[in-house]
Parts: structure tokens; C-alpha cells; sequence
């Protein structure tokens, strides 16, 4: 394995600079040939403002063909110069950036060129958070338990279960609060017994989790039919309302998306840092991690392998299980059958395409429910690209992301591997 | 060959033969083997099952919330809820003695084996897709896209049945190829990015059912392709009728041709892997990649044929529902085949014959479950909740012997799957 990695080590690096440079081009062609060139005549209008905020921000107005062509002329210029200069990995990375970046800017000129709607910036944004809680509590959910080396893929099934279980205690108890923190319990509940099985019981992590999803869709779907059906009143649609944060939510533009959501967005700031900074500049997230590279090493050094994966996969059941809990009172409010809609497979994507990492798995998860609101945005206007078509962008994405376009994704050495001392 | 063997000379080779079955019957209880543990685990998920029917029944509950006021009834209740509804699953899956009763009394003879046959049509889609999910362990992957596949065979064999006109027997092979290439194709990428790039397939396999649920749907709203002319909604034109796979036998037994397709899959399947130069390679490559590398085999090339005939199974699986039983394409019809598939092959070990046998049992759920929904008012859900739980409990040996005493033995759970994202 080592050998063969050794000896076609060289010319896949090179193999790849040329795929990564194709696809910038590609995209800088795209956004001529096909934005550019078809887009109607006229500005594409973007307002920047919320029809509630006190400042005025002036809405933009971009010629929409002009636009397309210099941010396609820049991306081809930004491939050309991929391909041939050794670039550094901060500016490889910002290159993805800028061009994804024009891509979208390119397609909204081009969808709302001439348009009577003008597009609200501030609106995508807000509903691209929102989208984007459960997908980044799932993803650091998986970060919490393959950091310690337990592949977690039952995400879905703690988002689902949060929901439900978040869902009828709200209802019952006409407490939301108690809701939240059962939902949260209900997804500990799942990472429990993902937790007893994997780490007492041996048995293999993907199947396990693939298992605990078919049995969280079973069960709630069963307590749906069941109990909730005749009894609506467990199941009354109870939410969360926004709480504005004084003097930050009132900043023009980055006041209403940041600022101004309901408690599930705090929460999720509070996470993406307490997990980053617990997991990468701790003494307990060096061990957590020391577990999940090399448990017999850790082992030596005194570290307790076995009850570090527990807490771990029984906190990230935890995080996972508030993301759930978003599903019915920070957003819906009633509990559907299957309502996680393969959320919880997509923060798996979002985790490994981010590396691992906190911060990484963040970004992905954005990058997702951007895309997600992207085409809820673009399916209210009459846009020539067929919405399912749009919809398949972030799953081709993930396809090219792990298959090496932005380097090669490596998981924790141990993860996976049950630890068995001998 | 007797002679060479130790042994009491006491009783001839015959007796030493019954003596050795009877020893290796009683260990494999005592130990429990994969066998053993697998009734085991169906046992106790039955059991499970059973007390979540009982315990969120509203009757059920009342009289257990004034327990001490009549304990027995209590009790007596919460058999009833149970029993009951397995009665009726067991009525809707393999026989109802109602049906057998009025045969006597000039009723139809075949609608006594109405609910063996709707067993047998549940279970076909189950067994193409265990089989692919199966083969996929064989070699040591994990292939979670069965599901995908499905809706590419499903699309070919869909597309195949109305848009072309053939003879008879011709269309209908013509269709199950085109399905079993559809799913091929999407597998094929599968292991091809796997072999070419390490690209994990869980990953890329999970994104593309996504990819195909989407694709499904944009071909379904689009009338050039899949859509019925002058239908808003997201359906395709009725199959033509020489596509349509064959009934059984009239209209009220429902099995179709598609069950022996699939069995004929399971025969080819095992061939393949303990027959052929090629199935020896797979499993090679499944038990250890760098070993079956050392010995100069194309780990690679492998992994790309796996997948390439695990989409195709599962692409026939797609072909096999939609010319058999639905007729017709529409954005939902893959349900919960893909997934079910996982379950399916993890209950059969992923070896054929187990996989036949686990589908006819998740078969005889799904038939049973919709019976029981009719006659009980129990939530049919209630089956994916038995599945669960039974692969639950197959997946950790361990936890079965501890449960029922069992003394320790060999490993008996799935011998090469995949451990990990690394390669």
C-alpha cells in the first residue's frame, strides 16, 4: 500500500493541479458562455436591507452581462495561473473560493437579469444559517465521535430522534426549553447505544449506524402513526421565536443574518467554538485526539481509550440531538415522518469534506445550506435551470471534493477501529 | 479415509458420524453459531417489537395505568395487543386459516396462497439489492448506493418499456439488461473513482443516491424524457404490455417473474464467489487488499468489476419492481429498497443463500406489515423498527451470547467488511 502510495505519489499531484485548474476554467466558461451570453438584457437588482431595519442600505443594480463576463474572464485567469505556478495551499484555497464565489455571482446576475423581483441578499443569507444549523450540529457531531475514532453515520438518526422527542415534550409540557434539552438528551440517547455497541460489543461502526438510522426512522415513525396522529395536541407545533441581539442585530446587513435568529443559531456559534477550541487547544482534545490517532499509544501514556470514546460519542449524540431539536421548534415546529430528509448524511459529507475539523465541517455545512437555500430562492423566480437539477450541485460538489480535487481527505488513523486491549 | 482417523473403535463409522452431528448440533447451541445467534436475534427483536405494540396501545396503557386495580387484565391486554398484531402479520405473510377454511367450502384455492406471493413479490426487489449490497462486503466495500442504483435501473428499464417497440420475450430481456446497465453504470463510477482516486464509496455512493433522487425527478418532470405526456405530475407512461413481466398465475397471487429472476441472480451470484477464478479474487481482495496485492492481483480492477456488478444487481432490482408490480416510474417509487438492502445482506451474511433467505423474511414483514395495518390499526412502521433491531442484534454477536448465556466461541459476524475511511 505504502509502496504503491510512494510510487504514483508524484504524478497524482501533478494529475490533480490539472484537474483543479480545468475545473476553474470550466467554470470561468460557464460563466461566459452560458450566464454571460443568455443573460437577458437589463440589471440584475439586488437589494442589500430587511424591510424591518432603520438604516437604508442602497440596493445594487449590476449589469448583469458585463458582470458575468469579467468574473468568467477572471476565473480562467485564475485557472491558467493554477496550472502553471506551485502555488501554496492558503492561496489554492482562497482561488477555490474566489471562484465559487464568481460562479454564484455570475448565476444570480444571470437568473435576475431584467427581473421584476429584485433579489434580497440579506433574505438568502438568513435562510442560508438557518438551513445550515442542523447540517453544522451534525457535522461537529461527527467531529466530537471520529475525532476519538468512532465513525458516527448515525447523525440522521440523533437529528431525527431529537426532533421527535424535542417536538412532543415541547408539546406536552408547553415548555419549549425542556423540549430543547430532551431533544439534545435524545440524540445523547442514540450516541449512547451507538457507544455501547461499538465499543463493548465490537460490532462494526458503519453498519451500526446505518442500523440506528433505519431503527430512529422506524421508531419514529411508529410513535408518529401511533400516538401523534390521534393526539395532536402532543405534537402542536410550538416554536422558538427570534431573540435580536441588542446592538449587534442592528448592524445594517450582517445585523439581520447573524444577529437576529432564533436561540438554535447561538447555540451553534457556541458549539463551532467550544468544540474547535475544546478539541484543538485543550489538554482533553490533545487525549481525544491521541485516542483517535493511536489508542495504543495513549493507552501507554495513562489515557482511558475506552471512556474517552464513550463521552465523546455520547456528547456528539448530544450536539447532534439540539440539531435535531431545530428541526421541529426552530423551524417547522410539528414533528413530520422522516423529516430529517438525509440532513444527517449530508453533515457526514460536510465533516469529512471539512476534514475533521471543527471549523472545516462549518464551512462545508454553509457551503450546503447556501446551496439549499440558493434553490429555494431561485425556485420562486422562473429560472431556466430545472430545480433538481440545481439541487444535485452540493452532492457532485462532495463527489469531486473527495475525490481529490482539494487535496486528499485523511480520517483520524483509529477511526473506525474498535480497541480491544490485549 | 476412516481408517486415518483417531477415534473409539466402538460402532462403525455411521455411529461416529450421528455422534459428531450430535456434538457439533449441541455446540453450536451451547456456542452459538452464526446460525443460532441469527434466531436468537430475530427472537429477541420479535420480542422488543412486541412490547412496543403492547406499550403504545391506548387500551394497553389505561389498564397499566390502574395496574394494581387488576393486574391480570393488565397483563392479559398487552398479550392481546401483541399477539393480535403478529397474528395478523402472520396471516398477511404466509397463510390465513380463514382463507384455508373457506377453500374447503368452495372458495378459491389460490387466494390460500395470496399471502405467500405477495411474501414472494416483496422479497424480489430485496434480494437484488441484498445481493448487490452483499457482494460489495465480499470485496470489502461498503456499497450504501444500492439505493441510487436502483432509480438508474429503474430509469433505463422505465424508459426501455414504453419508448421502444419489440416482440414479446425480446422486450422484456431487452428491459431487464437496460436495468441491470443502468444500475451498472452508476456502480461502475463508484469504483472507478475508488480505484483511481481513493475516493471512500460510502461517501461518493451516499451523494449519488442524492444525485439519482434528483435526476430521477427532473426526468420525471420533463416530458422529452420520462414524463407522461399531459401529466403534471412527477409519472411516467404506462409500461407497453410486452415489458410487463408475467404473473404467476392470474391476478390474485401476485408474484411475478421477478422472483425467479432474482433467484436466478442468487444461483449466478454464488458461482460466481465460490466457483470462479474471479469470485476467488474478490474475496481476496475483501479478507486483505495488500495481501491479495502481494499475490499479483489487480486490487483495483476488483474494486471497479465489484461495483460494476453491484449496480447492476441493484439496477435489475429497479427493473424487476417497476416491470412487475408498479408498471410505472414515478419520484418515490425506490421507497426503502437501497436501504433495505443493507439489512438484507448484513441478516445473510452476505453469502446468496443467506441473502435469499433474509429478503423472504423482510419480504414476509412487508406483507405481513400491511395486512396487520389493515386489520390491527398497528402503524406498519413497526417493521422497520423489527429490522432494525434484528440486524442490530445480528451485528454484535456478543451482546446475544451474553444475553441468552451463551459460552464463548469463534467470531460469528461478517468476516470482511470494511473497517474504517482509510484505505
Amino acid at each position: 500500500m505504502t509502496t504503491l502510495a510512494a510510487a504514483t505519489g508524484t504524478p497524482i499531484s501533478i494529475n490533480r493541479r490539472m484537474v483543479a485548474a480545468g475545473t476553474f476554467i470550466l467554470f470561468g466558461l460557464i460563466d461566459i458562455f452560458v450566464f454571460g451570453l443568455f443573460a437577458h438584457p437589463g440589471d440584475a437588482t439586488f437589494t442589500l436591507s430587511v424591510s424591518s431595519s432603520a438604516v437604508h442600505v442602497p440596493t445594487i443594480h449590476a449589469p448583469a452581462a458585463t458582470v458575468a463576463y469579467t468574473l468568467g474572464a477572471a476565473s480562467i485567469v485564475i485557472g491558467l495561473f493554477a496550472a502553471f505556478v506551485d502555488l501554496s495551499k492558503g492561496v489554492r484555497r482562497l482561488n477555490i473560493t474566489l471562484v465559487l464565489l464568481f460562479f454564484v455571482i455570475s448565476l444570480l446576475c444571470w437568473a435576475y437579469a431584467g427581473s421584476a423581483i429584485p433579489l434580497n441578499v440579506v433574505n438568502l443569507l438568513q435562510s442560508t444559517m438557518n438551513l445550515s444549523i442542523p447540517l453544522v450540529l451534525g457535522a461537529l457531531a461527527g467531529c466530537m465521535c471520529e475525532r476519538s475514532g468512532v465513525i458516527n453515520i448515525a447523525i440522521e438518526g440523533q437529528l431525527l430522534l431529537g426532533a421527535f422527542a424535542a417536538a412532543v415534550v415541547a408539546s406536552a409540557f408547553g415548555i419549549l426549553w425542556l423540549g430543547l434539552i430532551t431533544g439534545s438528551l435524545a440524540g445523547g440517547v442514540l450516541g449512547a447505544l451507538l457507544a455501547v455497541f461499538s465499543i463493548q460489543f465490537l460490532a462494526d461502526q458503519i453498519i451500526l449506524g446505518v442500523v440506528l438510522n433505519v431503527l430512529a426512522a422506524g421508531l419514529t415513525g411508529y410513535l408518529n402513526d401511533r400516538i401523534l396522529v390521534s393526539h395532536p395536541d402532543l405534537n402542536s407545533g410550538l416554536t422558538f421565536n427570534a431573540v435580536k441581539i441588542p446592538g449587534l442585530g442592528d448592524i445594517p446587513i450582517i445585523g439581520p443574518i447573524f444577529f437576529d435568529s432564533t436561540i438554535f443559531l447561538y447555540i451553534m456559534y457556541l458549539m463551532i467554538i467550544l468544540v474547535q477550541v475544546g478539541l484543538f487547544s485543550t489538554r482533553w482534545g490533545l487525549r481525544v485526539r491521541a485516542v483517535g490517532e493511536h489508542p495504543t499509544a495513549a493507552d501507554t501514556v495513562g489515557i482511558r481509550v475506552r471512556a474517552t470514546r464513550y463521552r465523546n460519542v455520547i456528547l456528539g449524540g448530544l450536539i447532534a440531538g439540539i440539531g435535531g431539536a431545530y428541526l421541529t421548534l426552530g423551524s417547522v415546529g410539528t414533528f413530520t415522518k422522516d423529516m430529517s430528509s438525509g440532513l444527517g448524511y449530508i453533515a457526514l459529507a460536510a465533516m469529512i469534506f471539512g476534514r475533521w475539523t471543527p471549523l472545516g465541517a462549518t464551512a462545508a455545512a454553509l457551503l450546503f445550506g447556501f446551496a439549499n437555500s440558493l434553490q429555494a430562492t431561485l425556485s420562486t423566480i422562473n429560472v431556466p435551470i430545472p430545480s433538481y437539477i440545481l439541487l444535485t450541485a452540493p452532492y457532485v460538489a462532495t463527489i469531486i471534493a473527495v475525490a481529490g480535487l482539494v487535496g486528499r481527505v485523511r480520517a483520524p488513523a483509529a477511526d473506525g477501529k474498535p480497541y480491544v486491549k490485549v | 479415509m476412516s481408517a486415518e482417523q483417531p477415534g473409539p473403535a466402538a460402532g462403525g463409522p455411521s455411529a461416529r458420524r450421528t455422534a459428531t452431528l450430535n456434538h457439533t448440533i449441541v455446540s453450536a447451541i451451547v456456542e452459538g453459531s452464526p446460525t443460532v445467534v441469527t434466531f436468537l436475534a430475530i427472537l429477541a427483536a420479535v420480542v422488543l417489537g412486541g412490547l412496543l405494540i403492547a406499550f403504545s396501545d391506548p387500551t394497553v396503557l389505561h389498564a397499566w395505568s390502574t395496574f394494581f386495580a387488576d393486574p391480570g387484565n393488565a397483563f392479559a391486554l398487552a398479550w392481546d395487543a401483541a399477539s393480535g398484531a403478529y397474528v395478523a402479520m402472520f396471516e398477511g405473510a404466509i397463510v390465513n386459516p380463514h382463507t384455508v377454511a373457506a377453500a374447503f367450502h368452495g372458495g378459491s384455492v389460490g387466494a390460500i396462497f395470496y399471502p405467500l406471493s405477495q411474501t414472494a413479490s416483496n422479497a424480489t426487489p430485496l434480494i437484488l439489492t441484498g445481493l448487490s449490497v452483499a457482494i460489495a462486503f465480499r470485496a470489502g466495500l461498503f456499497n450504501i448506493g444500492a439505493a441510487g442504483q436502483w432509480v438508474g435501473g429503474a430509469i433505463v428499464a422505465t424508459y426501455l418499456g414504453f419508448a421502444v417497440n419489440l416482440p414479446p420475450v425480446v422486450h422484456l430481456i431487452v428491459c431487464l439488461l437496460g436495468g441491470f446497465a443502468g444500475g451498472a453504470v452508476i456502480g461502475w463510477l463508484v469504483g472507478e473513482l475508488k480505484a483511481r482516486t481513493g475516493a471512500h464509496e460510502v461517501i461518493v455512493t451516499i451523494m449519488l443516491n442524492y444525485i439519482m433522487y434528483n435526476l430521477l425527478s427532473f426526468l420525471l418532470s420533463t416530458p422529452t424524457a420520462l414524463q407522461e405526456p399531459g401529466q403534471s405530475n412527477l409519472i411516467s407512461p404506462n409500461l407497453a404490455a410486452n415489458a410487463r413481466l408475467p404473473h404467476a398465475g392470474g391476478p390474485p397471487p401476485q408474484v411475478d417473474l421477478g422472483f425467479l429472476v432474482g433467484i436466478a441472480a442468487a444461483v449466478g451470484l454464488w458461482w460466481l464467489l465460490s466457483r470462479s477464478t474471479v469470485g476467488f479474487q474478490f474475496r481476496a481482495v475483501g479478507a486483505n487488499p495488500s495481501a491479495a496485492r502481494s499475490a499479483g492481483m489487480d486490487v483495483e480492477r476488483s474494486w471497479v468489476l465489484v461495483m460494476l456488478l453491484a449496480g447492476g444487481l441493484a439496477g435489475l432490482g429497479g427493473a424487476a419492481v417497476i416491470l412487475g408490480p408498479l408498471q410505472q416510474l414515478t419520484f418515490n417509487s425506490y421507497g426503502t429498497y437501497g436501504f433495505d438492502g443493507i439489512t438484507v445482506a448484513l441478516l445473510g451474511r452476505a453469502s446468496p443463500l443467506g441473502v435469499v433467505l433474509a429478503a423472504l423474511l423482510f419480504g414476509a414483514l412487508h406483507a405481513g406489515g400491511t395486512n396487520m395495518e389493515a386489520a390491527t390499526q398497528v402503524p406498519s412502521d413497526i417493521v422497520e423498527v423489527l429490522q432494525g433491531l434484528i440486524v442490530l442484534f445480528v451485528a454484535a454477536p456478543p451482546l446475544i451470547r451474553a444475553m441468552f448465556r451463551l459460552r464463548r466461541a469463534r467470531a460469528a459476524g461478517l468476516e470482511a467488511v470494511p473497517k474504517g475511511w482509510n484505505p
